[in-house]
């Protein structure tokens, strides 16, 4: 566990200040002592320590000495940089130069500002701060304290909303543009074929008003192709966009001749004719198939979206006594905070005091609402749903739960998954080798083709760059490993990325770490026996009251179920741990005994025929707990760790998922034994030492075994990176658990079979897409050159593969939404 | 005869200069020069493509690219480092930097999301 640098130093001098500095850019161990050497080189720094995981500086200095901008500058000068957030605050009030330097002064002796710069002539200063040590209000603050007003507070803007803005903005342009496209075309086409419609009236048959009606759907409509193509082809690059403006351009161009120098053609022994609605229509079908591939895609996000509009604004503090509302933004750690029925939890923390139910379905997938009360940990995004209390705060900004989910899942839907490779090189390559073989088609028709060959040849031409459908393979894969994440993550189940998936839906072996995986991993009395005409509160009462003096984790147990069944406890006296074989204590004048049987046999108690009792519980991985009052032997209290509710139905449905499940655990074999059979598991590894997981899941693998390790992620990290996937069962807040490649927030076993289920039908859903993107291509190119020609007359109108192109990554998209539908709970 | 001779001929060409010209032609090269702060800094615009879309560093210091994505087109969206296991979106209208250290000389290419836009990283021990 990393060491707090904070414990770590304790402030000299009470003029010393504490800041933590967020450093980008740190590859090693390596780069941090570079940094810390060098700040704690400065004169006015008593002492800097600068974390690597965390990529944290934290420095104690005196800020007479020594300003927070002469940190930053350190920093940057070893070759890093400083995470800072940059922000402009229009001035009022300024007249002279001075006011200029009276402004900058006082806002780089403020603690978090690492650079100020104020412009007399705009009127604007420009601040360079670091979030989590000082926001933006007190930045005001700061301003108006020497004397001058800020004018508006801006918002500090987000990112995912102007991206929203600039989509919704495109979309728009893209709606009117297809409708525009859609009138102009549907005229063009019914003026282009006067044999199929004779109503029409004569003049929109004339070559000059088609054309007329063609350009702007060309030029204005179809602007966008053009710009596409243009930019790629600066670049040497490739893609749709070429294909499109290439295609719908010969189509136009020829049409276009056609419309001028009929002669032309007709010396040739060619009939004129134009193509004017093949170019139009192609446009406006695949502006339509962009506008539903658009909105498609936007339900493929829609998971982090939700998570981030979960994101809570305000909350109400307790400062210094007084009540306040505060921007989220805002709180700091150890805080109280205040929650009403009905509100939502602002940040992480631990109840203080007051109980409730609180709904955290929406970060932990479980529908029933978690009771909490003093010492419990609260989840920030959360709803509060009974009950008023208070909490502190103990993790706030991107150290929230909700947050690291949010980086989590961002993270992985941006992830590549290994399957889509083959895909990706021919994506890489397709557009050029299309464009070539519709050359090669137009070659070829135009030499071997039947009469009119020229315009077999150029409509084989146009409908071979027109159908060819890179975009279906590129999205085959993305789409699915999206949606599936998102899907994961609305259920607790965080997913790292692409490639965890694949991997998972290949695991043939599954290993369950005992303690805290398939059991809770608090002991809990399970069975008492009584003797003689001793009661069950009797031992209870007398044991619980002697455990209290006593740490034990055992003894805890009993403590508990004597609460449990409302009977008082007493203060014991004498209190004696007897080493290796329980305790003694006085509790209400009587001589206790606890312990094992040598305990007993060593105070000469007789337990009699109570032995075959406590092997039997010994047999089923219970421990045996011998009691006596006064020097008489009372009864036996077994303890055991208990199966968690779902341990048994989980290692079925995996099982039935045709997966071999092995239970790891430290017990000896007796103890192993008896809890894996409760749980239903018939392969165990008994007596395995915490350091020797590894060794035990290297030995799995090397027998050709995919191997997915169960286990938390603190104690059995080095096992969980192991295996193929580790799969890491967190508790409320601790969800960036790093050795893990699943994290199941809720410690469910459950998680773990529907993380598995999620895993395979996600890769089933790739798959498809692959296969349909590769079919599509492959069988499609081929029709469109017209290979169907010479055996069933079958041509390939370009319309018709415009429409084709147009749905096929629609489709793709579509088969991807499926997953958000998929059941995968139990 | 001759018409077909022509066309045979001229889309021979073609399609060997649409393959010269998307596979094989030079690029445009960068050389980055290294920064005060000891980083090889260099904006990269994107928009259809990577400009400049040939970056040559030096090897063993710190390389920080900022893709500035000057487009709301899809395909640039996410940008890719393969050898570098790196995999960023680009958000529209935005500056994305992307940090690492090159320990290894050669040629290491760069796409969007879909492999359809392509740039080439060259490390070298130097200039």
């Amino acid at each position: 566990m990393a060491i707090d640098p904070i414990h770590e130093m304790d402030a000299k001098e009470e003029k010393a200040e504490r800041i933590d500095i967020p450093i980008l850019g740190m590859t090693c161990a390596s780069c941090a002592s570079t940094i810390q050497s060098g700040l704690a080189g400065l004169p006015g720094v008593d002492k800097a320590s600068v974390n690597f995981a965390t990529s944290k500086a934290t420095v104690l200095y005196h800020p007479e000495k020594v300003n927070v901008k002469d940190l930053a500058k350190t920093v940057k000068q070893s070759g890093y940089a400083v995470g800072t957030v940059s922000v402009e605050l229009p001035i009022q009030g300024m007249k002279c130069a001075s006011c200029v330097t009276a402004i900058e002064k006082a806002l780089l002796q403020k603690n978090g500002i690492t650079m100020a710069s104020v412009n007399l002539a705009t009127e604007k200063a420009r601040v360079e701060y670091i979030p989590s040590e000082i926001s933006l209000a007190e930045i005001s603050k700061t301003i108006e304290g020497s004397g001058y007003k800020v004018i508006q507070f801006p918002q500090e803007e987000k990112l995912e909303d102007v991206e929203e803005i600039l989509r919704e903005k495109e979309n728009k342009k893209l709606k009117t543009k297809f409708l525009a496209g859609l009138i102009l075309g549907i005229i063009i086409f019914f003026g282009s074929m006067p044999h199929w419609f004779p109503w029409i009236p004569t003049f929109l048959n004339n070559f000059f008003v088609l054309w007329a009606f063609a350009t702007p759907v060309q030029f204005w409509i179809g602007w966008q192709f053009y710009k596409g193509a243009w930019g790629a082809f600066r670049h040497r690059n490739a893609n749709m966009d070429t294909l499109i403006a290439v295609g719908t351009s010969a189509a136009y161009l020829y049409s276009v001749a056609a419309t001028l120098f009929p002669s032309f053609f007709e010396s040739g022994g060619i009939k004129p004719e134009v193509y004017f609605d093949t170019s139009a229509m192609i446009i406006v079908l695949i502006l339509l198939g962009r506008l539903l591939e658009a909105k498609a895609k936007g339900q493929t996000s829609e998971a982090i979206k939700k998570l981030v509009g979960l994101q809570p604004k305000t909350a109400r503090i307790r400062r210094d006594g007084k009540e306040m509302d505060i921007p989220v933004e805002e709180v700091l750690v150890g805080d109280e905070i205040l929650v009403r029925p009905g509100e939502k939890i602002p940040v992480d923390g631990v109840v203080l005091e007051g109980k409730s139910a609180v709904d955290e379905s929406m970060i932990t997938g479980e529908s029933l609402p978690a009771k909490k009360e003093q010492g419990d940990e609260v989840i920030g995004a959360t709803i509060n749903k009974t009950g008023s209390f208070t909490f502190t705060a103990t993790k706030v900004g991107r150290d929230t739960a909700l947050a690291q989910i949010i980086k989590l899942v961002g993270e992985a839907q941006g992830s590549k998954a290994p399957i889509q490779r083959l895909a990706d090189v021919i994506a890489g390559y397709f557009v050029p080798i299309v464009i070539s073989i519709a050359i090669a088609v137009f070659v070829i028709w135009f030499n071997f083709g039947p009469d009119p060959a020229l315009t077999f040849a150029f409509l084989n031409f146009v409908a071979v760059m027109i159908i060819a459908c890179p975009c279906a393979l590129g999205l085959a894969t993305p789409t699915a490993v999206m949606v599936g994440t998102g899907k994961g993550a609305e259920n607790g189940i965080l997913i790292k990325g692409g490639e965890s998936l694949e991997t998972a839906h290949k695991l043939d072996t599954i290993v369950f770490d005992k303690t805290g995986t398939l059991t809770k991993g608090e002991p809990e009395v399970t069975d008492i026996v009584t003797a003689g005409s001793f009661s069950e509160e009797d031992i209870l009462k007398y044991a619980a009251s002697a455990e209290k003096a006593s740490e034990h984790p055992l003894g805890e147990a009993i403590i508990k179920k004597a609460l449990e069944k409302g009977i008082e406890l007493e203060s014991p006296k004498d209190f004696n741990a007897v080493e290796g074989h329980g305790l003694e204590a006085k509790v209400d004048g009587k001589a206790v005994f606890i312990g094992n049987k040598k305990l007993m046999d060593n105070r000469k108690i007789r337990v009699g025929e109570m032995e075959e009792k406590a092997d039997t519980f010994a047999a089923e991985g219970k421990t045996p707990i011998y009691v006596s009052l006064d020097r008489e032997f009372a009864g036996l209290v077994a303890v055991a760790d208990t199966l968690k509710e779902n341990s048994i139905l989980a290692v079925k449905k995996l099982e039935s998922l045709g997966l071999n499940v092995i239970m790891l655990t430290g017990d000896n074999r007796k103890t192993a034994k008896a809890i894996a059979l409760k749980a239903g598991i018939k392969d165990v590894i008994p007596e395995v030492l915490p350091e020797d997981k590894v060794r035990e899941i290297k030995k799995l693998q090397s027998e050709g075994k995919k191997v997915a390790m169960v286990g938390d992620g603190i104690n059995d990290a080095p096992a969980l990176a192991q295996a193929d996937i580790g799969i890491a069962i967190g508790s409320g807040t601790d969800v960036a658990i790093e050795a893990s490649d699943i994290t199941l927030i809720k410690g469910d076993l459950n998680g773990v079979v529907a993380a598995i289920e999620l895993s395979k039908r996600t890769i089933r859903v790739i798959k498809q897409n692959l296969f349909w993107a590769f079919f599509y291509n492959t069988a499609g190119i081929p029709i469109a050159a017209g290979v169907l020609y010479p055996f069933f007359g079958i041509l390939l109108n370009p319309i018709f593969a415009s429409a084709a192109m147009a749905f096929s990554s629609v489709t793709v998209v579509s088969n991807s939404l499926r997953l958000k539908k998929a059941k995968i709970r139990i | 005869m001759s018409a077909k001779l022509i066309v045979t001929v001229f889309g021979a060409i073609l399609i060997i200069l649409v393959n010269w010209y998307f596979f094989f032609s030079k690029r445009k090269t960068k050389s980055v020069g290294v920064q005060d702060e000891g980083i090889q800094e260099v904006r990269i615009n994107v928009k259809g493509g990577y400009e400049p879309d040939v970056i040559e560093v030096k090897k063993d210091i710190p390389v920080r690219l900022n893709f500035y994505r000057d487009e709301t087109n899809d395909c640039s969206d996410t940008i890719v480092f393969s050898d570098f296991n790196i995999r960023k979106p680009l958000p529209a209208y935005k500056t994305t930097a992307v940090e690492f250290t090159p320990k290894k000389e050669g040629e290491f290419g760069f796409t969007c999301g879909m492999g359809m836009l392509k740039g080439k990283l060259i490390v070298k021990k130097d200039f």
